[in-house]
């Protein structure tokens, strides 16, 4: 007994560096998995604070930038609005059987990252403005990613620029579902899989979202298609999508929130216990 | 002794501050960033009672740079680890008679200086990146990483350094 105590006191630093080594280690392989991270992300009063008291600042650099933005989006929903009598089936339309289902909540961006393999983004709303983990969101643009942790006046983003996003997507105008990856290479370009060989796609065709889960409604914005290749199997083509919304310079955001996804998820958990 | 630490808590808030607000913004050829907080590993005092208190503290800055940077454990991980070596690379590039209560890193000479950041700096960034990418077939992607981040943080240190210097004088 007394020289296990010896040597405990002996190799004090050492044992100490191993514990808070494997602390450190836990909290790394627990970010890597979906919705895991609930101790440490910024969704919390201080690196909130600090974030928007920098993006304050910084907001007013880029004045010009968002109302460029915000009006070009304008133009494009005048040109929806007053096209709708002459183009009644203009694909960009939302599905008319889930008009309704579906609130949009503007929020900033706070923090944007996009240099690392799992980016998360901070926005300045929280679960006292009803933002809820698993709720879409999207830019002017387009697609930006899904709500992960949230706080009282903050949430974290899991942006579709992260290893371990996997989104449902589409090739506009035809049935081919797919899920949307990330590789992590480059910022502006991001995986669209499980798509069927036999799909008739085509560099520039567009991507948007599918609808098949109760995250985001179909037809959401994502990108074009830049070149496609055979997977390992050759059955389905991995597909690389050129992204219409600038991950590296996102301001103005919507959150979505589906409010049949309760309904649905309930649904789903019976249907599984059965 | 005490106030050693507590000066030393400052600048660690002062660099936390720096760092998540400026430093990891930087996205130099859109995924370079410098990470300036090492300063902290390599200011604080050597002697051989703070060893502890220095884990601590090291593993305490890598965490608040993961809870802002929502990077898991990585920062903390990477910190820890180089703050425990940090005695073993002080003897490869001062020499092994270095005597660790009164050493300072002013009183070396700029080819020691040099060494000692290079060790702390790549050991800390390759650590990082490792666990931040987790996939070995992408060890090209980690080497580069390390590289060229290690660079940036090494010229910004080294500026610091020269900043921080001129003021004790």
């Amino acid at each position: 007994m007394q020289q296990i105590i010896n040597f405990l006191i002996r190799n004090k630093t050492f044992i100490i560096f191993l514990m808070l080594l494997a602390l450190s280690l836990a909290f790394t392989i627990q970010s890597h998995s979906y919705h895991r991270s609930k101790f440490i992300n910024s969704a919390n009063w201080l690196s909130g604070g600090v974030y928007g008291t920098v993006n304050n600042i910084n907001d007013y650099f880029h004045l010009r930038e968002y109302n460029e933005q915000l009006a070009s989006e304008n133009r494009r929903l005048r040109n929806m609005i007053f096209n709708r009598e002459t183009f009644p089936s203009d694909s960009l339309e939302i599905d008319s059987s889930i008009a309704g289902k579906f609130i949009f909540r503007n929020a900033s961006i706070i923090k944007n990252s996009y240099d690392k393999q799992r980016n998360y983004l901070l926005i300045d709303k929280g679960h006292n403005d009803s933002i809820r983990q698993d709720m879409g969101v999207v830019s002017s643009d387009g697609l930006v990613g899904i709500i992960d942790n949230t706080s009282a006046g903050y949430a974290t983003v899991q942006s579709v620029l992260n290893t371990i996003s996997e989104i449902n997507a589409s090739v506009k105008n035809t049935n081919n579902f797919g899920s949307l990856q990330w590789d992590g290479k480059s910022a502006n370009v991001v995986q669209l899989v499980d798509i069927l060989s036999s799909a008739p796609i085509k560099p520039g065709d567009t991507i948007i979202t599918g609808g098949m889960s109760s995250i985001f409604p179909k037809g959401i914005l994502i990108g074009r298609i830049k070149d496609f290749r055979p997977d390992v199997s050759e059955n389905y083509y991995i597909i690389d999508v050129e992204l219409f919304n600038d991950m590296t310079t996102l301001d103005k955001v919507y959150v979505i929130e589906n409010t049949d996804r309760e309904e649905i998820s309930n649904l789903e958990a019976l249907t599984n216990e059965q | 002794m005490n106030n050693k630490i507590i000066s030393n808590i400052l600048l660690l808030i002062v660099l936390v501050l720096l760092q998540v607000s400026l430093f990891s913004h930087i996205d130099f050829l859109g995924y370079l960033n410098p990470y300036i907080y090492i300063i902290f590993l390599l200011y604080f005092p050597f002697e051989k009672e703070l060893r502890i208190a220095f884990l601590f503290l090291a593993f305490l800055l890598g965490l608040s740079i993961d809870i802002f940077s929502d990077s898991g454990g990585v920062h903390a991980a990477a910190s820890l680890s180089v703050a425990y070596l940090r005695p073993l690379f002080m003897r490869w590039a001062f020499g092994a008679t270095i005597d660790y209560n009164t050493f300072k890193l002013g009183k070396a000479t700029f080819g020691q200086r040099f060494n000692f950041l290079l060790l702390m700096i790549l050991t800390h960034h390759f650590i990082l990146f490792t666990l931040e990418i987790f996939s070995f077939v992408q060890l090209l992607t980690i080497l580069k990483k390390t590289l060229f981040s290690a660079i940036f943080t090494f010229v910004l240190s080294l500026i610091f350094i020269a900043l921080f210097s001129r003021k004790r004088t």
